[in-house]
């Protein structure tokens, strides 16, 4: 019998588990790093978007979080194509896809996607410090003097003018920015929406069911890192800026809960050749990662939480939680989930996710390699933090106070 | 002649309009489309394949073939073709199973491992053997990032194996599931049409494997193909031609239990 057969040196054999029948080459070739990638660009254009709220919708209450989430981005966009290079069985030619791109396919545009993000981004963040950049350059010595003098690239006029030109560039990067995150991260979507072999995925609604999706992640691990951040520096938590963001998590929670929820009754209501298979999936084998998680704890819990008045502090960071967690399980669900039916659609290939570094593969593909990509974030937030404070410009709690009436 | 800015205008915008109808009858007249309504196949040098299931016993000497021609470890459990067995039961239930890729043929009524399928219950049972369709319109081709796979002005859709980056894209859009990474080269690997040995004029390993003639390689529209002449003359059909990948392995003897 094939099933269980475990055969070391064929990529994907060690994780994956077959069911009935399936093709002979059939394994789980698309992994965990797969599914930690669309999360962490998911929160870049989260974060960004939370950002340009302030920056281009002028929302005061927000301006807490404008610095944080702006860089935040930046952190979680350097590491969001890490997850690809330990996906590669072949990472060092990853070059190749820039020397000859074959635009036919949607993982070719990648570099010319995420190169113009990571300039829009950059060079927000950049006009964004510029003064404390020269502040610094200008007060400081030794190693910390030297960065900051390299940070200020030559440009150290801060007079009001000046500083006004910088603001209206930065308003115009924010605005610029949202439709460039909204395109990087429905790109992603686009290539699973594209893929014609797999019914989970081939629908039209997945670039905007990952955007949605991807938006209420950002705007969760905002208000999440935020309250940690400040609890953590024992500054004010201002009540409401956390109200803002909840207001901009439950807005956008309706419309991805919309989206998903019309893509599988579409699903059920035409019943293709696949339903069969989609529905054991659905109601049987994901049925407590999909209903009760993702869709449940994921959405509707946190839409009830939402939508009682008078968002505590507490509430939004509860419901926080809970969307990240129902966010990385529709990764995973889609990801994992749409790869379990087999083509054939007479079988199912299960995935274990590799726990002890018991080879290179199994480090490569496991756990640990995913728990430094998630990690790893945040580590480079905190180091950016050294040079750039996010968090100078908090309220006190009369500014909390005089901002929740704008 | 004095030329004033809106009769420049309108003298180009009529220049561009008169330029547009004559190349857009290039569309119209494409010599490919006219020669379609000539000859049913294109003149163009084409390689197909042929499968005959109704002759197929499922010894499995095909899979064998392949892989020790093509330099695929023999005991790894990823195959450039397979044979698969089809068995449907009286009360109509299918059961179907490829045992290690069929490479060591069928050799006892034991559809996926199961021992409770006695042989009067069984309505019918089949073989079909599997291997890459070499598709008019490959969508593994279409998704590869690096054009590291491509189609061959043959029609044969080969692998770069230096320039492959392993992001298995390609895979993933086989309708077919006829990839799969190499164990030691790790890049995406699949049949050729046994490339080498039918652009010399030899035919390929499972087809000179096959005792009973399933298996047939040839040109279409080349008279004296026998490929050609079973295409032409006989009722073939497809796998999953929903896909619109136009796969070029023709079938006789297709079921519709046949996934």
């Amino acid at each position: 019998m094939e099933a269980g057969s475990i055969n070391e040196s064929v990529h994907g054999a060690l994780w994956t588990i077959r069911e009935l029948y399936t093709y002979p080459n059939e394994y789980m070739y698309w992994t965990v790093h797969i599914v930690v990638y669309p999360f962490l660009t998911g929160l870049v254009a989260g974060a960004f978007v939370l950002s340009s709220m302030y920056h281009v919708f002028g929302k005061e209450q927000l301006k807490p979080v404008a610095k944080f989430s702006l860089v935040f981005s930046l952190a979680l966009l350097i590491m969001a194509p890490v997850p690809l290079l330990f996906h590669l069985t072949q990472p060092f030619r990853s070059i190749n896809i820039m020397l000859t791109p074959h635009f036919y396919s949607a993982i070719a545009a990648f570099t010319l996607v995420y190169l113009t993000y990571m300039a829009i981004v950059m060079s927000e963040i950049w006009f964004v410090f510029r003064p404390f950049i020269v502040k610094n350059a200008l007060e400081k010595t030794g190693l910390m003097g030297l960065i900051y003098k390299v940070m200020t690239l030559g440009s150290y006029d801060v007079s009001e003018t000046a500083l006004h030109t910088d603001e209206k560039i930065i308003k115009v990067l924010a605005a610029v920015g949202i439709p460039a995150a909204a395109f990087l991260h429905g790109y992603v979507g686009f290539i699973f929406g594209s893929v014609k072999t797999v019914p989970l995925w081939k629908t039209p609604l997945m670039p905007f069911i990952f955007l949605m999706s991807a938006i209420i992640s950002g705007v969760a691990i905002c208000i999440i890192t935020y309250t940690v951040g400040m609890s953590l520096t024992r500054k004010f938590i201002c009540g409401a800026s956390i109200r803002s963001m909840a207001k901009v998590l439950s807005m956008f929670l309706i419309i991805a809960f919309m989206l998903e929820g019309i893509d599988i009754v579409f699903h059920a209501y035409t019943a293709e050749e696949f339903w069969g298979i989609l529905s054991e999936l659905l109601f049987q084998r994901f049925a407590f990662k999909m209903i009760v998680i993702q869709w449940v704890c994921g959405m509707i819990l946190p839409m009830i939480l939402l939508f009682i008045p008078n968002v505590s502090i507490l509430r939004a960071f509860i419901s926080a939680c809970l969307v990240i967690i129902g966010v990385f399980m529709m990764r995973w669900d889609v990801v994992i989930g749409g790869q379990s039916m087999s083509r054939s659609f007479a079988g199912f290939l299960n995935y274990k996710l590799p726990i002890l570094p018991t080879s290179i593969e199994a480090f490569r593909e496991g756990l640990f390699a995913v728990i430094i990509l998630l990690v790893a974030p945040f580590v480079l937030l905190f180091i950016f933090n050294k040079v750039l404070p996010v968090f100078t410009e908090v309220f006190t709690e009369e500014e909390c106070k005089l901002s929740e009436g704008k | 002649m004095k030329l004033t800015r809106r009769e420049l205008l309108k003298m180009g915008l009529i220049s561009i309009c008169g330029a547009v109808i004559p190349v857009s009858a290039f569309e119209v007249f494409k010599p490919e489309a006219l020669a379609s309504l000539i000859h049913p196949f294109s003149k163009k040098k084409r390689w197909a394949f042929v499968v005959d299931t109704t002759k197929c016993v499922g010894c499995g000497m095909c899979v064998k073939a392949c892989k020790l021609e093509n330099d695929v470890p023999f005991y790894a459990d990823i195959q450039r073709t397979w044979v698969e067995r089809y068995v449907q039961r009286k009360g109509g239930e299918v059961i179907i199973d490829s045992p290690r890729g069929a490479r060591y043929g069928f050799t006892a009524n034991d559809p996926q491992g199961r021992t409770d399928v006695p042989e009067d219950d069984i309505s019918k049972g089949f073989f079909v053997p599997k291997l890459c369709n070499h598709c008019e319109k490959p969508s593994c081709v279409q998704v590869c990032p690096a054009g590291a796979t491509y189609k061959t002005e043959d029609g044969v859709v080969l692998v770069d194996r230096k320039w492959c980056i392993g992001c298995g894209y390609c895979i993933t859009n086989c309708p077919y599931f006829a990839r799969f990474f190499h164990p030691v080269y790790n890049t995406a690997d699949k049949c050729t049409f046994c490339y080498h040995r039918i652009t010399k004029g030899r035919k390929t390993a499972c087809v000179e494997a096959c005792a009973f003639g399933v298996r047939k390689i040839g040109l279409l529209n080349d008279p004296d193909s026998e490929v050609f002449n079973i295409v032409k003359t006989e009722r073939v059909a497809v796998l999953k031609p929903e896909y619109g990948n136009e796969p070029h392995v023709f079938y006789i003897g297709l079921d519709h239990i046949v996934r």
